[in-house]
């Protein structure tokens, strides 16, 4: 079974059905839109603030606030690209046609990642440049240290959290719950083991809270994560290659 | 050609499929028979790769489904008309089949053709009736032009029409010289379209043979009699070189249509008779008997129950 027959057969799949395109166009809008909304009540803001919060405003990051919602679209893009398979019952349809599953997972996946990857650079770069222009003087620019590396690395985080999602998704099989449990967990949980000072250390090694420190040009004075912006992003990497194993191995253990 | 060699499947403590041993051969239709949750959905998702047999082997052309090369091109199967996303319509979902093992967009539009299905093809797949759904799974099954074709159930819920086009066309398909395995729950569907039958019970095989044998061996026709001089008739019915059953109940059967003879050889010795009628035993009566012991779930309808309600009733 040639892959790229498979590829082209899963371009097919998710050119073809409505949820692509709205939930991919409402990450797009939400993560815009809110960054635009929150880089405007910054700048108005910025004139009240203390000198130590003065110190660590970065404006790069505050672009991208939007994305705290905007990811929550991303992942149920994810989510439906691999669970329609089940709820349709489509899968056996589809593991008929291709009985490697592994190559049919994967397939599926780099078509629904690339996909993915490119929407989410457009918007990353288009969220940077309109969150710039209301922040007005306080604005970074794409030539300031570190700024290049957070605009292209937001838009690796909006991937990895999809491609988290599709491996999320084919271990646990059901649309439902899957976005039970990854919703309020990136939505909540993630935050508030963050903010906690208990479980602070425990905060920093989740998906989302590694993996957005690329998006920083300013570290927080107080700040003591034991990681760069790359080290982030590799603990992201680590989950998401996680999920993709395990939904790999559950999918060929599993009957369909 | 499908060969199954002990092929079994367990479920826990469940067994569902026990040690089958048959083969599925080509040009003509093979039954696959057996009452509800007999294990034949479980079979057939086993020889597609879909389900792992616990034990025993499946082997499409002589290899396992999962080493064949463009799988839709060797086997076409329709297991479960609803198994599309509803959101896509039926072009899109036989393109993502065909690009998927390397089949030419213009067979997308042959088989739609053959199954009647072009001018809704733009149409998406949760808009359809039943009927068309079966046949966009159809269309699925035949894109391949695959030498073994298989159908789990294809005539459910469908119209007379409908049914009346998927048995000329699994007749049709395996007069091309190709494999053809349906399953029914049936016995009067099969006896219509299948040259071969296969009978299942519990998971266990309970028959392999030709439909024209099952007919032979079960679809007897016979004389029933009943009367009240009974040594009489015997004796004359001895004489007269017939052989007769005596059944249990107090009445003779007599194989073959020899009402006839019967009724004028007891006129001759003037003895009464209470009955002389000839009867047929049905292929739905065969296949009840075979699988009789093997259907899992009964309706209760026997005596002993009914009286223990009764008893309830009136205590």
């Amino acid at each position: 079974m040639a892959a790229t027959q498979v590829i082209r057969s899963e371009w097919t799949k998710i050119r073809s059905v409505a949820s692509t395109v709205w939930t991919l166009s409402l990450a797009v809008v939400v993560t815009i839109a809110l960054g635009m909304l929150i880089s405007a009540l910054s700048k108005s803001e910025f004139d009240n603030m203390s000198r130590t919060e003065r110190l660590s405003f970065d404006p790069t990051f505050i672009s991208f606030a939007g994305m705290s919602l905007g990811q929550l679209a991303m992942i149920v893009f994810g989510v439906l690209v691999v669970s329609n398979e089940y709820s349709t019952g489509m899968i056996r349809t589809s593991l008929a046609a291709v009985p490697q599953r592994g190559t049919f997972l994967f397939s599926k996946i780099a078509v629904a990642a690339g996909l993915a990857l490119v929407v989410s650079m457009a918007t990353s770069f288009v969220t940077f440049f309109l969150g710039q222009a209301m922040l007005g003087s306080h604005k970074a620019s794409l030539g300031d240290t570190g700024v290049l590396r957070a605009v292209i690395g937001g838009g690796l985080y909006m991937t990895l959290i999809a491609v988290f999602s599709m491996g999320m998704a084919a271990m646990l099989r059901s649309p439902m719950l899957s976005l039970g449990i990854l919703m309020p967990f990136f939505f909540l949980i993630s935050n508030i083991l963050g903010n906690v000072d208990a479980t602070k250390k425990i905060g920093w090694y989740l998906p989302d809270q590694a993996g957005s420190k690329i998006m920083q040009v300013v570290t927080p004075i107080d700040d003591d994560t034991p990681y760069g912006p790359w080290g982030g992003l590799a603990i992201m990497v680590v989950w998401v290659v996680a999920a993709l194993a395990g939904g790999c191995l559950l999918l060929k253990k599993r009957d369909a | 050609m499908i060969e199954l060699e002990g092929l079994t499947k367990r479920y826990g403590e469940k067994v569902a499929v026990d040690n089958l041993t048959f083969t599925v051969r080509p040009g003509i239709v093979t039954g696959f028979l057996g009452p509800n949750g007999a294990g034949k959905s479980t079979t057939m998702r086993m020889m597609l790769g879909l389900d792992r047999p616990t034990a025993g082997d499946v082997r499409i052309d002589g290899q396992h489904y999962d080493r064949l090369k463009d799988p839709l091109k060797y086997i076409g199967a329709l297991l479960d008309a609803k198994a599309v996303h509803g959101g896509r319509s039926a072009f899109n979902h036989l393109l993502c089949l065909a690009q998927s093992n390397g089949i030419p967009r213009s067979r997308v539009h042959e088989v739609l053709d053959t199954v009647g299905l072009t001018a809704v093809a733009k149409k998406k797949a949760k808009g359809f009736s039943l009927g068309m759904g079966q046949r966009l799974g159809i269309a699925g099954a035949l894109l391949g032009d695959p030498r073994i074709l298989m159908f789990d159930e294809p005539v459910n819920g469908l119209d007379p029409e409908g049914i009346h086009w998927i048995r000329n066309l699994m007749k049709s398909l395996a007069a091309q010289g190709r494999t053809v395995f349906v399953s029914s729950h049936l016995m009067s569907e099969m006896a219509l379209t299948a040259d071969h039958l296969v009978v299942i019970g519990q998971g266990r095989l309970l028959a392999d043979t030709s439909m024209a044998d099952f007919i032979a061996r079960n679809s007897r026709s016979y004389v029933r009699i009943r009367t009240p001089q009974r040594e009489r008739l015997l004796d004359v019915l001895h004489a007269a070189g017939i052989t007769v059953v005596e059944t249990g109940n107090g009445t003779l059967e007599v194989d073959g249509d020899k009402s006839e003879a019967i009724g004028e050889l007891a006129a001759q010795h003037q003895i009464v008779l209470h009955e002389l009628s000839p009867q047929q035993a049905s292929l739905e009566e065969a296949f009840m008997q075979l699988t009789a012991e093997s259907v899992e779930y009964h309706a209760h309808t026997d005596p002993a129950a009914q009286q223990w309600g009764d008893s309830w009733r009136r205590g």
